[in-house]
């Protein structure tokens, strides 16, 4: 079992380096160990009358980046508070790695959209919030690997005030990632920040989840960063999956005519009313 | 040269009124222009001062008005407090009592005065109960709308987080809430001094407020004016140990940073 420290040096090295090929294996291989799988089956979520997620299926295997896209209101945010226990589902199965999701769990992290970092907190103090204990002086190390992790060790002993959006977010994922989740749910967390720190931030989430080979799931409404980032993206349309495409486009991802592709299906299923489309999930055919 | 005058300047500003109203007070008074029977000029004011100090009447009076308003604070800030974060916390207790403490505020706790009388003579029960009662409401307001004011998305990422219920009261709420308990003291300090001022000027056998009262009898004018002096001071003492407060516990805040250098994060 690596140590965060070396974890974190490797992770380092990778940023100057670039991903060989064989650590790339070697690095997916201890990975694949670290993700749960999850399963909806049937899951329906009422609030009184009204129904948000409506007899969803769905199979996520350990390790995968799956996106969640939809427009505002589908119910893919709920679908993400489900997961994470916040709340809990009105009929229907929600396993994780086979037993059922009830309540909120230590080893699923949340990244919310906007960082909500404690104020009064250094930044260190508030990675350590990701760790269970937090007296010890391996919990200060563990706490400033993360915050190196993410490019951020020299600003361990600063508010959070004086920090950029951008900056803060990277500090929500190293609170996020400190106690080596086996799943990560992000909650749009880079909707608020402007295009290249977008950029960089998809480029640092998904080269930390390679490293670390935990379960994500991002919902989001930008179908481009969908494509960049996940495995598979499924659209939500009236609380139930209406596409699901696995993307079969090699890592690190470039905007091709792959790319492009795959963007356009998703956002002419998006842009189509369900009742018109006409089309039903097995038909469509995916291959390029 | 020019940086260490001018950072004088900026230290001396607030006090050019005060010295040129007394420049002016002295003026009048020596000049005979007010009469020293409405008004002893500043030199009779210091001149008695210095003879209370001396005979030890003044330092004993100040001891006695200081212990009074702290024992009072001490007590009623500390139910208002309690009961700010217990109905801040759990709704039944808010149901249970907030209308009941927001009629309570309403009556000036000054016109129990009769009433505190008659029920614990002028001994110090009375000007301590008072002061407590005076003190009580705004540090409870401020702690309640302080916690009620706390950001839900950090208490919602706490509880993912799996902060228990101690750690989320200690890490999240109480620091959260602390700007608006330390304006809650502000306001508090403010009526605690007032509050003990009208109780020792009405009935005590003590503290600087009997001294004033003492000295109206035999006309000592010069005594009452010190003794208004020193609820001056006094009130800004008070108010100065707030601000201290409030850059000690608030150096987050990028308010108060700005006041604060920032030694422990230039590291």
């Amino acid at each position: 079992m690596a140590s965060p420290l070396r974890q974190s040096s490797a992770a380092v090295e990778e940023f100057e380096l670039g991903p060989g090929p064989a650590r790339q294996s070697v690095l997916k291989e201890e990975a694949s160990a670290r993700g749960v799988s999850i399963k909806l089956d049937g899951v329906s979520k009422r609030f009184g009358e009204k129904t948000v997620l409506n007899d969803l299926n769905l199979s996520i295997e350990p390790g995968k980046f799956i996106a969640i896209v939809g427009r505002s209101g589908c119910g893919k945010s709920t679908l993400l508070r489900l997961l994470a226990g916040l709340d809990g589902i009105s009929s229907g199965s929600l396993t994780r790695q086979d037993q059922p999701i009830a309540g909120i769990n230590q080893d699923t992290r949340f990244m919310f959209q906007d960082a909500r970092l404690l104020p009064w907190q250094t930044v260190l103090e508030n990675v350590k919030i990701g760790l269970t204990v937090d007296k010890s002086a391996e919990a200060e190390r563990k706490a400033y690997a993360a915050l190196q992790l993410v490019g951020l060790a020299d600003r361990a002993k600063e508010w959070p005030s004086v920090l950029s959006g951008g900056q803060r977010q990277r500090v929500a994922l190293a609170r996020a990632l400190v106690g080596h989740p086996h799943l990560l749910l992000f909650d749009e967390p880079l909707g608020a920040l402007d295009a290249v720190t977008r950029i960089d931030m998809q480029r640092l989430i998904e080269r930390l989840w390679q490293t670390r080979g935990f379960t994500a799931v991002l919902v989001t409404h930008d179908v481009s960063e969908a494509v960049a980032l996940a495995d598979r993206v499924i659209l939500i349309d009236e609380g139930r999956a209406a596409l699901d495409i696995p993307i079969t486009l090699a890592r690190p991802r470039v905007k091709d005519s792959g790319f492009a592709h795959f963007e356009k299906l998703i956002l002419d299923r998006l842009l189509t009313p369900a009742e018109q489309s006409g089309t039903s999930l097995d038909e469509l055919d995916f291959d390029i | 040269m020019n940086r260490s005058f001018r950072k004088f300047t900026t230290v001396a500003l607030p006090w050019y009124i005060p010295v040129f109203i007394l420049v002016v007070w002295q003026v009048l008074g020596s000049t005979g222009i007010i009469s020293s029977r409405t008004l002893p000029s500043p030199d009779q004011v210091v001149r008695a001062a210095v003879s209370l100090l001396a005979n030890g009447e003044l330092i004993e009076a100040l001891a006695v008005s200081t212990w009074r308003a702290a024992i009072g604070f001490a007590i009623g800030a500390g139910i208002g407090f309690v009961l700010g974060l217990l109905n801040g916390v759990i709704g039944l207790s808010d149901k249970l009592t907030d209308s009941t403490l927001q009629m309570i505020r309403n009556v000036p706790h000054l016109a129990m005065i009769p009433l505190v009388i008659a029920w614990f003579g002028i001994g110090e029960a009375a000007k301590i109960f008072l002061v407590a009662l005076g003190v009580m409401f705004p540090i409870y307001l401020n702690t309640l709308h302080g916690i009620r004011s706390v950001d839900a998305g950090l208490i919602e990422m706490g509880n993912v987080y799996g902060l228990n219920r101690w750690q989320l009261y200690r890490r999240i709420i109480l620091p959260g809430a602390m700007p608006s308990i330390l304006v809650g003291v502000r306001f508090a300090l403010g009526i605690m001094w007032l509050t003990l001022i009208v109780s020792e000027t009405i009935a005590a056998d003590s503290g600087i407020g009997y001294m004033a009262m003492n000295a109206r009898e035999f006309f000592q004018l010069d005594v009452v004016v010190l003794a208004i002096i020193l609820y001056a001071l006094l009130g800004k003492l008070s108010d100065l140990t707030a601000k201290w407060l409030e850059r000690r516990w608030l150096q987050w805040h990028p308010h108060f940073a700005k006041a604060v250098p920032q030694s422990k994060s230039s590291s």
